[in-house]
């Protein structure tokens, strides 16, 4: 049903498509990162941060499955359900930094 | 070329969006009920909702030529006061007969409590009883994948064909065990909470087109009402042939929703 392994785009034709997005995606991260470095405040990492800069490490390991494999590491992985919530809204990184 | 936005709120739209959907090639919407953004008052609150979303929203949208359905439900960010929710849950079958309503929904989880799920189950048995289809919601970053594996259970528990269910919002981490388990999957275009249009076409490309559907769940936040052929050109882009195109943003949503007897499309 996708495009066949002929029709499909190949290496350079994802390179030229993507690759300036990706780029200015990069560089905002680290824009991000800098700008955390000069805001004055806790010399800790919120745990929203530990969680991205282990993010981070995972697009470099050299496995694939980056995208899974980061939601994963951005999802609570308890399994029971809660009594009370603490919040209404979502934090975007389970609140246990070590979980 | 036709496409279906199987999600969106449009009673926190304008016209304007209407009529840019309309030249866009919507010619269905699916109008699940959900959280205004506030907590109602009142049971008289939702009352007054679901007679917007069965009766006032099918005539704005039909100035447009667009199909307007809905699905009725509270939302799981109501449900926590249980005994709020079930007075509200008593008026619903006032509008399960109206001429536009496809079956239960969003029902789901929000922050995967106790509560939310007692309330699921209720919904789950209401639709069971009645023989409807169900939209589910699951919730958002963190709370996704708990929430999606207990409404998956929750929905085994209810004996209800997962066939029949459709459970919305799947990114990577949850897409597989959806599909895996009989259900169908939508996927929802968001600007930063959800997936863009590029993670759509890659979870296709890597899950297949089968029992998958993409919307904008449009709402009264950031969001986007042309977001479904934004990931048609994204599709094209890739050059996936125009039946693959078809298949998830048209004719796969028709198969689905075609289970209720009240979807219909106009020649
Ligand atoms: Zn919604």
């Amino acid at each position: 049903m996708c495009a066949s392994p002929s029709d499909a785009l190949n290496h350079t034709e994802v390179v030229d498509e993507y690759f300036l997005e990706h780029r200015a995606k990069l560089l905002d991260l680290a824009a991000f990162l800098d700008r955390l470095d000069r805001a004055n405040g806790s010399e800790e990492d919120d745990f929203r941060i530990t969680h991205l800069r282990r993010g981070i490490a995972l697009l470099i390991d050299g496995q694939d499955d980056r995208t899974r494999r980061i939601q994963l590491l951005l999802s609570d992985q308890t399994t029971e359900p809660m009594e009370q919530t603490p919040i209404q809204g979502a934090h975007g990184a389970p609140p246990q930094a070590d979980a | 070329m036709k496409y279906i936005d199987p999600h969106i709120h449009m009673v926190s739209r304008t016209t304007d969006d209407y009529r840019r959907m309309a030249q866009a090639g919507c010619v269905a919407i699916t109008e699940p009920a959900f959280w205004a953004g506030y907590d109602r008052c009142s049971v008289d609150g939702f009352r007054d909702y679901y007679r917007q979303l069965t009766d006032t929203e099918p005539k704005r949208a039909a100035n447009y030529g667009i199909n307007h359905h809905c699905w009725l439900c509270i939302n799981p960010k109501e449900a926590q006061d249980v005994g709020f929710a079930r007075e509200v849950m008593s008026i619903i079958p006032e509008f399960l007969d109206a001429g536009n309503v496809l079956g239960i929904g969003e029902i789901g989880l929000n922050k995967n409590t106790k509560n939310e799920l007692t309330i699921l189950g209720e919904h789950l048995d209401l639709a069971k009883a009645r023989n409807e289809l169900v939209l589910v919601h699951t919730p958002h970053l963190e709370d996704k994948l708990k929430g999606t594996l207990l409404i998956m259970d929750a929905v085994a528990e209810s004996g209800i064909n997962p066939d029949r269910v459709l459970i919305d919002h799947v990114e990577e981490h949850t897409v597989g065990a959806v599909l895996d388990r009989g259900f169908w999957a939508g996927m929802t275009l968001y600007p930063d909470t959800k997936c863009t249009p590029q993670r759509a076409v890659d979870i296709l490309e890597r899950w297949g087109t089968d029992r998958i559907w993409m919307n904008s769940a449009g709402d009264w936040g950031d969001s986007d009402p042309l977001a479904v052929p934004k990931a048609r050109m994204e599709m094209k882009r890739r050059r996936h042939p125009a039946s693959m195109v078809e298949k998830v943003t048209f004719t796969n949503p028709i198969t689905f929703l075609s289970r209720s007897p009240n979807f219909h499309l106009d020649d």
